[in-house]
């Protein structure tokens, strides 16, 4: 596509493939997590661990066949995305190791179960499994188009997921949320994979309904109201995501569904009144929630003032116990090792996991956590961006879309700025579906990207050597 | 470990993560110029090379170097066919038409020849029609153009399925 004047030429630049760039920040994100891993062992042994040139090898590895995988089947793929992914993945790895050294945790976990597991190697192995299944993503999706004529089947399949932790029998309650289910010894936290499913059939969904539901409208103060019945689509999302919230007491999942449908439809109709009416529906739906569901008025409960309740309630120590970790970790940070975040008990390596980071790396460890997880959304949007079908468009923001809400759900329930809502920090928590689902969902963004980025095809043969059709009068 | 060591490693550990940050973000700068601006040589039998402002994705708007006549047209426009809504600024230089890559506007249309038609202006500034023996013709109104002809002011140029039309 070019832009004809006078005496220029506007053309687009033909991107180089960045393989080789990808690489170099590949090698930069394994060797940080090694530093980190070596200062946690300094800490808190006072040597070097012994495991870290395993862990250093098994990292690079991973990477590695990552990296192959990429450059043989998403050669023009976007060259942060991988890179990213990876140094968060290793940090979380590192965390993880870090809590299993705590030995009030060791004791705690001795005392409630009767013995302790290294969370760690489990957590090595599931990402392990994950490189595997992004590998597999990468092969086996040669177009993402693919996943359109999926639009209705993944509905179902998004529904059955978020079903399953209520049937009974296959559900595992867990501290009250209703998230997992049990499966050979396994439990899985469907949830995870059914914010990928649930995009396909938004933007599969959307890309067909958009002009009905962006030009049918009346304008009333400054924004485009849409017509009664095309209300019906926001209504029932709205409607499984209450019932999500009421039955598995999961706000989290909830609100992520809401807000990855509301997000999808903004950027597929451009009407600003959609997130108008989402925001008053989720405030609406919360509220009443809230008021009712005992479950979510204790997490209410402990965000409004964690230190009232914070003797009485499981629920408000664990935040109260946050919010002193990020406080106590100041600009700097305690260091790697140093830091009692461990105190917060239990999900110290799942939900709280980022409290560990405000600790030990302070508000500039935070900041750059949260810059590298911006810097992944900010290439999914810029991959929507350069997408060239409408398919692509919206499943790359649908993607993005929940990755950022999902960041914000668990990083400000940590910090005290919404309620907690038991999701867990993508790459960094430990826990195997997080880690599998988040690496689909990045395999899913290289290759629409790849295919965004791929150069266009070489032009049709030139059109001066084809002959002239002659006017016949007829 | 001593003291000190530790607080090294700490204030280390930032740097390198930050400096990823940075690197990170580097890499991004090259995706923000999504466009590239080239210039061409000057045309031959235009009128000289012109020192056109370079501009990525806007049209070009240099004024006229030549001197203007009152009420000469300023602008070609596309009004029919696959380029409808297309303008070119008449700034003094021959316009070549056809299908052929290297034309001014390069037509998309099946019943054009490579090398069309070309507009240029005469020695008053009047811009003149002329058919380069087109298969089709070359249409100015209704009437078939024999002769480089000038043209009156909104009068219709039909090339095959395209129409082109001066305009002040």
């Amino acid at each position: 596509m070019s832009v004809v004047t006078n005496t220029t030429t506007i053309g687009a630049i033909e991107l180089p493939s960045r393989r080789n760039t990808e690489l170099l920040l590949l090698g930069f994100a394994v060797v940080i997590p090694i530093f980190a891993y070596a200062n946690v062992g300094l800490a808190i042994h006072g040597e070097l661990p012994p495991g870290m040139f395993l862990y250093g090898l098994g990292l690079g590895a991973l990477a590695g066949v990552a990296h192959l995988v990429v450059r043989r089947y998403a050669k023009y793929a976007d060259p942060l995305l991988l890179p990213i992914a990876t140094l968060l993945n290793g940090l979380g790895l590192v965390l993880i190791w870090r809590l299993d050294q705590s030995e009030r945790l060791q004791n705690l976990a001795k005392r409630q179960f009767g013995l302790f597991t290294e969370s760690a190697p489990r957590q090595m192995l599931y990402t392990a499994l994950a490189i595997a299944l992004f590998s597999v993503v990468l092969l086996v999706l040669k177009d993402h188009r693919v996943l359109q004529r999926f639009t209705y089947i993944s509905m179902a399949a998004a529904l059955v997921l978020l079903i399953l932790p209520v049937v009974p029998g296959l559900g595992a309650d867990v501290f009250g949320a209703k998230i997992w289910i049990s499966v050979g010894g396994f439990s899985i936290q469907p949830g995870e994979f059914a914010k990928i499913v649930i995009a396909i059939f938004f933007a599969g969904y959307l890309m067909v309904k958009r002009d009905a539901l962006a030009l049918a409208s009346r304008r009333f103060m400054g924004l485009y109201l849409p017509r009664g019945r095309d209300l019906g689509p926001i209504l029932m999302i709205w409607a499984m995501s209450l019932l999500v919230l009421v039955f598995e007491n999961d706000l989290g999942t909830s609100l992520l569904f809401f807000g990855m449908f509301v997000i999808m439809l903004y950027v597929a109709t451009e009407r600003t009144s959609w997130i108008v009416i989402g925001l008053l529906m989720s405030i609406g739906g919360a509220v009443v929630v809230g008021a009712t569901a005992s479950h979510v008025k204790a997490r209410v409960t402990a965000w409004l003032d964690p230190f009232d309740c914070y003797s009485t309630s499981g629920a408000c120590e664990q935040v109260g116990q946050s919010i002193m970790s990020f406080g106590s970790g100041g600009v700097l940070g305690a260091g790697w090792g140093q830091g009692n975040s461990d105190l917060i008990g239990f999900a110290a390596n799942s939900d709280f996991i980022f409290s560990t980071v405000g600790e030990e790396l302070g508000l500039a460890g935070v900041m750059a956590f949260l810059l590298l997880y911006g810097l992944i959304i900010e290439r999914g949007v810029r991959t929507a961006l350069a997408a060239r079908d409408p398919f692509g468009k919206l499943f790359a923001i649908g993607l993005s879309g929940a990755f950022a809400l999902q960041i914000f759900v668990v990083a400000g329930g940590v910090m005290g700025l919404i309620p907690l809502t038991g999701m867990t920090m993508p790459f960094l928590a430990s826990g195997g579906s997080s880690v599998l689902a988040n690496w689909v969902l990045i395999a899913i963004l290289i290759r629409i990207s790849d295919t965004a980025r791929r150069p266009a095809p070489a032009p049709a043969p030139s059109p001066d050597s084809e002959m002239t059709q002659v006017v016949r009068p007829s | 470990m001593s003291e000190l060591t530790l607080t090294v490693m700490r204030l280390g550990f930032l740097a390198v993560l930050w400096l990823f940050v940075i690197v990170a973000v580097q890499v991004i700068r090259s995706d923000l110029f999504g466009t590239r601006v080239t210039q061409r040589g000057s045309r031959r039998g235009g009128g000289g090379a012109t020192s056109a402002p370079q501009q990525a994705g806007g049209r070009q708007s240099a004024p006229p170097q030549q001197r203007q006549r009152r009420g000469a047209p300023t602008k070609l426009v596309v009004s029919e066919g696959t380029l409808t809504g297309t303008t070119v600024a008449l700034a003094g230089q021959t316009i070549t038409l056809g299908r052929a890559h290297d034309s001014t506007i390069v037509l998309d249309d099946d019943y054009a020849s490579s090398r069309h038609a070309r507009i240029y202006p005469d020695r008053d500034g009047q811009w003149i029609v002329e058919d380069l023996g087109s298969t089709n013709g070359t249409y100015l109104d209704r009437t078939r153009l024999t002769t480089p002809t000038p043209i009156p002011p909104g009068a219709p140029i039909r090339i095959g399925k395209t129409v082109i039309e001066l305009r002040k």
